[in-house]
């Protein structure tokens, strides 16, 4: 059985994102305190809100998930999740993960803000969280800031909505969508079950 | 790319059970929302609305079973109307899975209500719907419009459109922007049920003087319908029941016929 854990940070609706790691056949548990003991093949950290709230409800897990991705637990930032992959946002204070070179930065002036809806991924570099998804495939945004990385070779789809920005992040064990898979139809549940593939091997 | 224009098909439901839209063939329990709902998904549906016009003491029971079922097999946005006048009624709805909740009447009695879901759960899961209808009088400080050599503005109304409200819609809709919303879901009483197309002039009107998305509703009737709203109403979404309910076009059909005519959509 392969465990998966999503840290609750209070974040909001997890529900749609834990029935539909269920409906693949994945043990789900919840927690708002990591700890490696768990022992789960895979962790998630969801995300609608805030960065700075999201930064001081993560305190108490921090620790022991930095250490458990940075010795190979696959890890998934979805939304605000993979903006916590970088260390600072312009959106508020606090300190994220810091897993990857880069800060978070609002979308720019010239488009509507929150950026939410289907649009396209460009996909720069496809690896196993891409595997079998197409290039422009159509997945579902909802937000207003997006992390700007210096590390290129981490960058494995680009969105376009005003900027072209990070939409899929990958490097080694560590992955993040700015998007939400659970809410982007069938091209989603690709890019989910590859991650689960990623917890199980 | 801009953005996809959303098609946007709404489930009426009563007690947990579809009360249109219950004519698909090979769906084994006709009303239940879940099954219709997973149809719709799997067509290319790009979100679902749900409106529950439920009237019981057991509401919010029945609307949280409701859905947690529907999203228990959508892997798409949702957004669930009806009745929803309080903090606690929309988190019930959004702590269930639901992306989206709407508001209408508790919004129009109590506009601080936007800016409190706003605040609690984010401008993007806060959809304001408003219910417009024509009136040709004419009064002060009132947006107008033309259409046929005729001037009319726009009233809201309210409890289903049951009750007119004096209130002038497209400046109601800029307040409810200012207040917190996310999405404005736009329907005219005027076209409801009609089948006769969009109100263009009002999707028009609100879609110019406001900057977050439009939802059109009411008197979609065919594909074409669909595309004038997208083309000549500004709207960023089309809502529609019966085309979708009654078969007359799959959530397919209307995409590639949309694509066919230069619209980007998901397809």
């Amino acid at each position: 059985m392969t465990r998966v854990g999503i840290i609750d940070y209070g974040a909001g609706n997890l529900f749609s994102l834990k029935t539909s790691l269920e409906r693949r056949g994945v043990v789900v548990e919840i927690t708002d305190q990591f700890s490696k003991q768990m022992n789960f093949d895979g962790v998630i950290l969801p995300g609608v809100g805030n960065f700075g709230a999201a930064t001081k409800t993560l305190e108490p897990s921090k620790e022991e998930l930095v250490s458990a991705v940075k010795s190979g637990l696959p890890f998934l930032g979805i939304c605000l999740g993979a903006q916590l992959i970088f260390k600072r946002s312009e959106e508020d204070e606090g300190e994220g993960l810091a897993f990857l070179d880069g800060e978070v930065v609002r979308l720019p002036k010239s488009v509507k803000v929150p950026h939410m809806g289907w649009n396209n991924l460009e996909i720069a570099k496809r690896g196993e969280l891409l595997k079998d998804v197409e290039d422009n495939s159509w997945v579902y945004f909802v937000h207003s800031y997006y992390p700007k990385t210096t590390d290129n070779a981490a960058v494995a789809a680009i969105s376009d909505y005003g900027v072209k920005f990070p939409a899929v992040i990958a490097k080694k064990n560590i992955f993040g969508t700015q998007f939400h898979p659970e809410k982007s139809g069938p091209v989603g549940a690709v890019i989910l079950n590859n991650f689960i593939e990623i917890c199980r091997s | 790319m801009p953005l996809a224009k959303r098609i946007i098909p709404c489930l009426d439901v009563n007690h947990g059970k579809v009360v249109k839209g219950i004519h698909f063939q090979n769906l084994r329990d006709a009303g239940d929302p879940a099954p219709l709902a997973k149809r719709y998904c799997d067509e290319g549906a790009d979100e679902l609305v749900f409106l529950d016009i439920t009237a019981s003491p057991e509401k919010r029971k029945i609307l949280e079973k409701m859905v947690k079922k529907v999203a228990m097999v959508l892997d798409i946005p949702f957004t669930v109307g009806g009745g929803i006048s309080s903090l606690e009624d929309a988190r019930l709805v959004l702590q269930n899975g639901a992306d989206k909740v709407s508001v209408n009447t508790a919004a129009v009695k109590d506009p601080e209500l936007v800016t409190r879901l706003s605040d609690k759960f984010g401008g993007q899961c806060v959809v304001v719907a408003v219910d417009a209808k024509r009136r040709f009088d004419s009064l002060q400080d009132r947006i107008t419009t033309e259409e046929d050599g005729s001037s009319f503005w726009f009233e809201v109304h309210t409890y289903g459109g049951s009750r007119p409200t004096g209130l002038d819609a497209v400046a109601w809709a800029k307040q409810a922007e200012k207040m917190g919303a996310g999405e404005i879901l736009l329907t005219s009483i005027d076209k409801d049920g009609t089948e006769s197309g969009y109100d263009l002039p009002l999707t028009r009107l609100v879609s110019e003087k406001v900057s977050i998305p439009v939802i059109a509703s009411g008197g979609c009737g065919t594909a074409e319908h669909i595309l004038d709203v997208f083309q000549k109403g500004g709207a960023d979404a089309a809502l529609a029941a019966s085309i979708f309910h009654y078969e007359t076009y799959s959530v397919t059909d209307v995409k590639k016929y949309l694509r066919s005519r230069a619209v980007t959509v998901r397809l």
